[in-house]
């Protein structure tokens, strides 16, 4: 898609589709020939397994639709039809499950990848801006995905996402409202979540198009963070990068599997195997992991409104990120200090994702009490939580802004193809 | 390279872990004993004659006020079932699974006249359940509902364990413990009982109150393999026999598993193989 077209029509057909739609041009130039640098690591591999993903949850919905009856009455019993009655549903209904929860381990590490390498930097800025746009559809996709088969789970988690709206002044009532289709989370619901959670995906393979258009645009970053200047910098996408994709999906597979064949339900939650009764809420109601740090950061803050705020807002940091680092140096590899802050901010998340799943009021270190503040005990796990989102903001509002302009870098190399080089001579 | 791979996969197993694992935590109660079950494991199989006695448990005893909407019978002729047989592979025309459907009666309309009536099940009548409605159920029962069996180990969270040691752990409510009436007191029942506790505040039981009275008892049941009828063994099999009935293609999946994982890792295999002849040549 960019630069000079190296492709050569072999047969009269091709020379002949050539001259009227260069379809095959399009796919030569953009997997074939299109120049990748030579020094991706396996982090880089993560874009391909995530169109995998894609690939794997398009499918598998699509049989589930065959079989899958969306409404209050029907939904629940219409899954136990599919794990049951038909031929390998189980297989299909396990692996979509468990694929949108692999589908989000491969964008965490993605985009971590992205923020380490400094892989929004420009001229990566719309590819990262497209990149936060398909995981914001991903999210959405996930959370009525997750209310489709009218567990308790699948309708009180509804119910606590959608009230959040409510927080929202004058609007916030009316907004509920509409997107519940009534006045409460019911029938025409989950029927207009069904119709979303279908309509979502198409979308997100529509951005996925752009995000792969604007990464051949500007073409990869890579581990050194420095451009290609030459031919030496870089090798062809095939086989080159195939291969190495290949052998990454293969891998990230048997961990797929492994879920989907010997622990099916281990991300999943029990609860949502008993079918949905407004009239019993869960004793804890929690979300599918991928979404409990955010969790977390909404239960940080004592105010509803504030905290729906604050959740939005820690999405929002990734799409200004591009223009909140002020740093010249791309890669972290070269930015001893950023890597330590970016090392903590692994550990916040992480922290987030454990507070998400606990009940705030519990106590972190067993069996002790501290002072009071704020209506909550010092040891608990609402306060790891405030001391952890303030992290994170921290982190995109400050440490990233501010570190740039004041720390020490260490010296870039010239080209990717000097270090790669040299590491090379050193172990010959 | 090969450490590369161990730190991504370790990075994965962590998010995947430092996330699900506080999630599954239960509440209050006791944590489920740990039995070692024939199906658990990656080659897991189910152990048919344990199947059909667990099954013999749930129609004597549980079925007298759980319903298990969900499972046909022509269900425990399939294969992995209690009465699967590899003479029948369809299940419908297994003599085991007839004659038990026809000991049932449920609804249907007279093709006739409209009436409601009543008729013999068939292989592929599904369970008929013992309350007409929910309220029914809760009126017959203190006002608590037996849930549906069909799904019960798996929305459970230590699923068979949990319903194992449900059936095995009532017992006699510690001192300073008052039981409401038509409450049972069990420490693995999830529950809050410090609002019964006029005990050590900081000592509150683990557990709770559930309104089905102890349903187990040695001999209840007369097993028909000459198994000796415990309290410990019929808890097992029913244990057993509700999470066949939850997950009845569990062996299936197994199986499957094995073969598609050494598919992959072979796969995997040859591409690392490609992938480093591709590259010989390569410095990167």
């Amino acid at each position: 898609m960019s630069g000079h077209s190296t492709y050569q029509p072999k047969t009269g057909f091709e020379r002949w589709l050539d001259a009227r739609l260069p379809i095959v041009r399009l796919g030569y130039d953009s997997f074939v020939d299109y120049p990748t640098p030579r020094n991706l690591n396996y982090w880089w591999t993560f874009g391909g397994i995530l169109s995998l993903c894609l690939a794997s949850q398009l499918i598998t919905g699509i049989i589930l639709v065959m079989h899958y009856t969306p409404s209050a009455a029907g939904a629940f019993a219409s899954v136990e039809h599919i794990m049951r009655d038909v031929n390998y549903g189980w297989l299909i209904r396990y692996m979509h499950a468990n694929g949108a929860s692999m589908f989000f381990i491969a964008v965490y590490i993605h985009m971590l990848r992205g923020l380490y390498y400094g892989s929004y930097k420009a001229p990566r800025e719309v590819l990262w801006l497209l990149g936060c746009v398909i995981y914001l559809l991903m999210m959405a996709t996930a959370f009525m995905g997750y209310v489709l088969p009218w567990g308790q789970m699948s309708f009180h988690g509804a119910v606590v996402i959608t009230n959040l709206f409510g927080a929202l002044p004058l609007v916030g009532e009316s907004i509920t409202t509409w997107l519940w289709g009534g006045f409460a989370v019911d029938n025409p619901t989950l029927n207009r979540f069904f119709s979303l959670h279908y309509l979502l995906p198409f979308m997100i393979a529509g951005v996925v198009i752009l995000h792969i258009w604007a990464l051949h645009v500007v073409g990869q970053n890579n581990p050194t963070g420095v451009e290609p200047k030459s031919k030496a910098d870089t090798v062809p996408f095939t086989p080159y990068a195939t291969v190495k994709d290949g052998f990454a999906m293969s891998v990230f597979l048997i961990l797929f599997a492994f879920f989907v064949f010997y622990m099916p339900n281990a991300l999943g939650h029990a609860d949502n195997y008993i079918e949905a009764n407004p009239l019993v809420t869960p004793s804890h109601i929690v979300p599918e992991w991928y979404f409990l740090p955010f969790y977390a950061i909404l239960r940080a803050v004592p105010d509803k409104l504030m905290g729906v705020l604050a959740m939005f807002g820690a999405i929002a940091c990734l799409f200004a990120l591009p223009w909140l680092d002020t740093s010249k140096v791309r890669s972290m590899r070269y930015r001893p200090t950023a890597k330590i802050y970016f090392v903590f901010f692994l550990v916040a998340c992480c922290i987030l994702g454990v507070c998400g799943a606990k009940l705030p009021d519990d106590p972190v270190i067993p069996h002790l009490t501290t002072f009071q503040l704020m209506g909550s005990d010092l040891n608990s796990f609402v306060w790891l939580s405030r001391v952890a989102s303030l992290y994170y903001f921290a982190f995109f509002l400050v440490v990233l802004p501010v570190l740039g302009l004041v720390e020490k870098t260490l010296p870039v190399p010239d080209s990717i193809a000097s270090p790669a080089l040299s590491a090379d001579a050193n172990k010959g | 390279m090969l450490r590369k791979l161990s730190v991504i996969a370790a990075a994965a197993g962590l998010l995947v872990a430092g996330a699900a694992g506080p999630a599954l935590a239960s509440g209050g109660a006791q944590h489920a004993k740990d039995i070692q079950w024939s199906f658990e494991g990656p080659f897991g199989k189910f152990d048919q004659a344990q199947l059909q006695r667990g099954f013999k448990v749930y129609r004597e005893v549980c079925s007298a006020c759980h319903s298990m909407k969900m499972v046909a019978f022509r269900n425990l002729g399939d294969k992995g079932g209690p009465f699967y047989n590899e003479k029948y592979p369809n299940s419908n025309d297994n003599p085991w699974v007839k004659a038990i459907a026809k000991d049932y009666e449920v609804n249907d309309i007279d093709g006739e006249t409209g009436d409601a009536i009543k008729r013999p099940a068939t292989s592929a009548d599904y369970f008929p359940s013992p309350f007409a409605n929910e309220a029914a159920a809760r009126a017959s029962n203190g006002g608590a509902l037996p849930p549906d069996m069909s799904l019960l180990a798996k929305a459970r969270s230590a699923g068979p364990d949990y319903i194992y040691s449900l059936l095995t752990g009532y017992a006699t409510p510690p001192k300073g413990l008052t039981v409401p009436t038509g409450g049972h007191y069990n420490p693995y029942f999830p529950g809050d009982l410090t609002s019964a506790w006029h005990g050590d505040h900081n000592a509150v039981p683990k557990g709770g109150f559930i309104a089905m009275a102890p349903p187990l008892k040695a001999d209840l049941v007369t097993f028909d393999d000459g198994t000796k009828s415990t309290l410990d063994q019929q808890a097992k099999d029913v244990s057993a026999f509700l999470m066949w009935a939850a997950e009845p293609k569990l062996e299936e999946r197994k199986q499957t598993g094995f073969a598609v994982l050494i598919y992959l890792v072979l796969l995997s295999g040859l591409l690392y193989a490609s992938y480093k002849a591709v590259w010989r040549n390569e410095s990167h």
